[in-house]
């Protein structure tokens, strides 16, 4: 796509009143020239449980205020009080959306820290789990994008064939949305038989889903006028916020966790991170869908490249005296949102001393959030919200 | 990764160097010098992605570690700064104004450790909790079960087992302990 | 109790809901007590059924309209697209998602809840219009299923809102929660689902729990 400076919409600020150094900000709501709304928490316009507090003029947001802890279930503390082994079904419920990415960075955690190889076997079985969850995240984050401009009719495409996913993952772990597929010291089963042939028709579909959605979505006149030039994010504040993955990839950045430190077996495989420059809603949107491609094309070449059988555990110690000595470490993957990280401390017992999540909306729904919805309409804040992939559980834990 | 640590350990004070990876270390530097090394990595050295504020509670030396995760995105490495604070009216320099998520770190850690930050932006307004009155949760000495307990009406009929005991009575339940 | 005894007790108000004189732009004064003119102060009645006949054809009528309200309180939320989309349309059984409490009558409690939500969840089950149901998803809300020791997660939702239908698991299934739909009908066309009733009659009581926990309770005791 070629930039087109005009279509980007630069609001004018001089108008709004100017923040204090502490981020507060004088508005006299008695004068009547600002009203103060609450987006959420029971909102069909925010993405899950988590409410925006927004002071408007006239359409036009003045500022922005995050509240998050609608989902807060205290699992850093929870955590503290399991077991190595209890402790990995606790973090997968972290990130309802996209649970892997807890399984394998919290094994992965716990392997680094008490020194375990996992078989190669395992590590393509993984790296496919990570694709399929990626995969399932992105169908709905994809048509989602629509949703919110009005565009019922992808959702309906995207869940299901989210289902058919799902379906997969069912034969591959019994579990539909939280797998525990993961676990430390390798993953628990083999691939069923017939399973490639099954999933290989799903990305079939998937395939002509991309072509449909395009046609649907993409080219659609409403949806570009609506999100072309809308949210844009600065590239020069890529890294003044820490924005991650996609988010940063629409913005020129390649950030691909994959890429630049390639964990399991993703140094096999050959693809290329989709990056464009326009860093607005639309190219966003544009990231992902390429991410869907890219990640069906991942999908099949994990398949054809695995090796028929192998080991899929590493020997463990007995997991009801898994003591593992003082030391920490931080691991990170690539989420469908960006970096997903996770940080161990361990001090010899049998608990871990602290885990702590590194949840890429974090920074996104957040600081960022807040930031750049000042100046933008009212109509966009949900647009936005998707745009930017927010996950409330994995801000507030 | 080398020639970084030594041309830090030339201008700070930096002690317990731990190499975990080849692209991960973790040093240990003293409170008063943490925030201008953070910005001396951050501004000289490349490390312009900030990843993690976190904070580890050893209850037992009574003090706080705080670490200031960074990462260099070209070189593709990352370092670990840890710092110990005490545990007793725990504060910590500010570091909002280097990057602009850090408010929002300090923000969550004002509210689960206690740990306070002056001069943060909006660090005293609740972020996760609401109208909390015990101590921080996150602090050690919480109980979090103890407090369930008595205020969340625990079903009754619920047990709870060891799972070693349980696993042996249900295994070998010939077996004399 | 009075509301403003009840501020005064209060250990956190809320200075929207305080008295206050404004400026119109005419230039008139007004005064404002949002206590009362922003909420209703009666308090919520039993409803005695009609006359048989015409209950149960009231019944009937109501177990084949459930409207739901979508309020994705927890992780069961994630499953709310899959039940209502082309695979398990949960339309052909009458649930429908609504956008306000105002015009649904069944609350889904998708999961756990946080002693946050659970004050927007109490705010919005009390501004549905009765007769009104509760359906639990999820094992966290029989009796805080693995978040059982977590101080930020209520254990027994039936102390704070009365529940109609528990459908366990984590998460439920769709097709489970299709079950727990039509265990929903069966129960509304029963004449079982007393549930507003329940809440108005024991009304102290449940207010009396969800204050237990609830700390920073600016808002009022009667229902709105």
């Amino acid at each position: 796509m070629k930039k087109n400076s005009k279509l980007i919409w630069t609001p004018d600020r001089s108008k709004f009143p100017e923040q204090n150094s502490d981020g507060s900000l004088d508005v006299d709501l008695a004068s009547q020239k600002y009203v103060k709304v609450w987006q959420g928490p029971n909102h069909p316009g925010v993405t899950g449980n988590m409410s925006l507090e927004l002071t408007i003029c006239g359409d036009e947001i003045v500022q922005a205020k995050t509240h998050v802890g609608y989902l807060h279930r205290g699992f850093e503390k929870l955590i503290e009080r399991r077991k190595f082994i209890q402790g990995f079904t606790t973090c997968i419920r972290m990130c309802v959306a996209e649970p892997d990415t807890n399984e394998y960075n919290f094994s992965r955690c716990v392997e680094e820290l008490s020194g375990i190889e996992v078989p190669e076997m395992a590590n393509w079985l993984r790296a496919l789990a990570l694709e399929m969850a990626r995969l399932q995240m992105l169908l709905r984050i994809v048509p989602g994008q629509g949703n919110t401009t009005g565009l019922g009719l992808g959702v309906q495409w995207g869940v299901y064939l989210r289902d058919l996913i799902l379906d997969r993952f069912e034969e591959l772990t019994g579990g539909r949305v939280y797998h525990m597929y993961i676990t430390p010291g390798g993953v628990r089963g083999l691939l069923p038989d017939g399973f490639k042939q099954r999933m290989e028709d799903a990305l079939k579909k998937i395939d002509e889903f991309i072509v449909d959605i395009t046609k649907l979505m993409y080219n659609n006149a409403v949806f570009k006028k609506r999100t072309v030039g809308v949210g844009y994010l600065d590239p020069a504040w890529i890294d003044k916020f820490g924005v991650v993955g996609p988010n940063a990839r629409a913005a020129g950045f390649k950030r691909d966790v994959r890429k630049d430190y390639p964990y399991l077996i993703y140094d096999k495989l050959d693809y290329e991170p989709f990056t464009a420059t326009d860093s607005d809603i639309y190219t966003r949107s544009l990231v992902r869908r390429e991410d869907l491609r890219t990640t069906v094309e991942l999908i099949r070449q994990i398949m054809a490249k695995m090796p028929k059988t192998g080991n899929i555990r590493a020997q463990t110690p007995n997991v009801l005296h898994w003591k593992i000595p003082k030391g920490e470490t931080y691991v990170r993957c690539e989420s469908s949102r960006g970096e997903y990280g996770y940080y161990m401390v361990t001090d010899g017992s049998e608990f871990p001393r602290r885990v702590n999540l590194r949840g890429p909306s974090y920074v996104h729904a957040v600081s960022l959030l807040e930031k750049l919805l000042v100046g933008a309409n009212i109509a966009d804040v949900s647009s936005m919200m998707v745009s930017l992939g927010t996950c409330p559980p994995e801000i507030e834990r | 990764m080398e020639q970084i640590l030594q041309d830090i350990g030339k201008q700070f004070k930096i002690t317990d160097i731990v190499k975990k990876r080849d692209n991960l270390n973790f040093i240990t530097c003293e409170k008063e010098q943490t925030i201008s090394l953070i910005t001396y990595l951050r501004d000289i050295k490349g490390f312009s992605h900030f990843v993690l504020l976190s904070v580890v509670d050893w209850i037992e030396d009574g003090v706080f570690q705080l670490v200031y995760f960074l990462n260099n995105p070209d070189k593709k490495i990352d370092i670990g700064i840890r710092t110990m604070i005490s545990r007793e009216n725990a504060t910590m320099t500010s570091a909002h104004h280097l990057w602009e998520q850090i408010a929002t770190y300090q923000r969550e850690l004002k509210e689960m450790y206690g740990i306070d930050f002056p001069g943060s932006p909006r660090v005293d307004e609740s972020f996760i909790l609401e109208g909390w009155d015990d101590i921080p949760p996150m602090r050690r000495e919480f109980d979090t079960k103890k407090y369930s307990e008595e205020n969340f009406f625990p079903r009754e009929g619920r047990e709870t087992n060891d799972p070693e005991e349980y696993m042996k009575k249900k295994l070998y339940p010939d077996e004399e302990k | 109790m009075a509301i403003e005894e009840q501020n005064k007790k209060n250990k956190f108000i809320d200075p929207d809901l305080e008295k206050r004189e404004i400026l119109s732009p005419d230039g008139e004064i007004i005064k404002i007590d949002p206590m009362k003119d922003y909420f209703c102060d009666a308090k919520p009645k039993v409803h005695e059924p009609a006359n048989k006949v015409i209950e149960k054809f009231l019944n009937w009528s109501r177990a084949n309209s459930l409207w739901v309200l979508a309020f994705g309180t927890g992780c069961g939320s994630i499953e709310i697209p899959s039940l209502m989309t082309s695979r398990f349309d949960a339309n052909r059984f009458g649930v429908q998602m609504r956008p306000t409490p105002r015009q649904s009558s069944v609350f889904i409690i998708s999961g756990y809840l946080a002693v946050k939500t659970l004050k927007r969840v109490i705010r919005s089950y009390e501004q549905m219009q009765e007769p009104r149901y509760v359906v639990a998803l999820g094992s966290c809300t029989v009796n805080g299923g693995m978040y059982y020791d977590s101080y930020n997660t209520i254990n027994r939702l039936d102390y704070y809102i009365p529940v109609d239908v528990y459908v366990a698991g984590c998460m439920p299934r769709p097709e489970a929660m299709l079950a727990g739909f039509n265990k929903l009908k069966e129960r509304i066309k029963a004449g079982r689902a007393e549930g507003a009733n329940e809440y108005a009659e024991k009304f102290d009581w449940y207010k009396a729990n969800q204050k237990k926990i609830i700390k920073d309770w600016n808002m009022p005791d009667y229902n709105w």
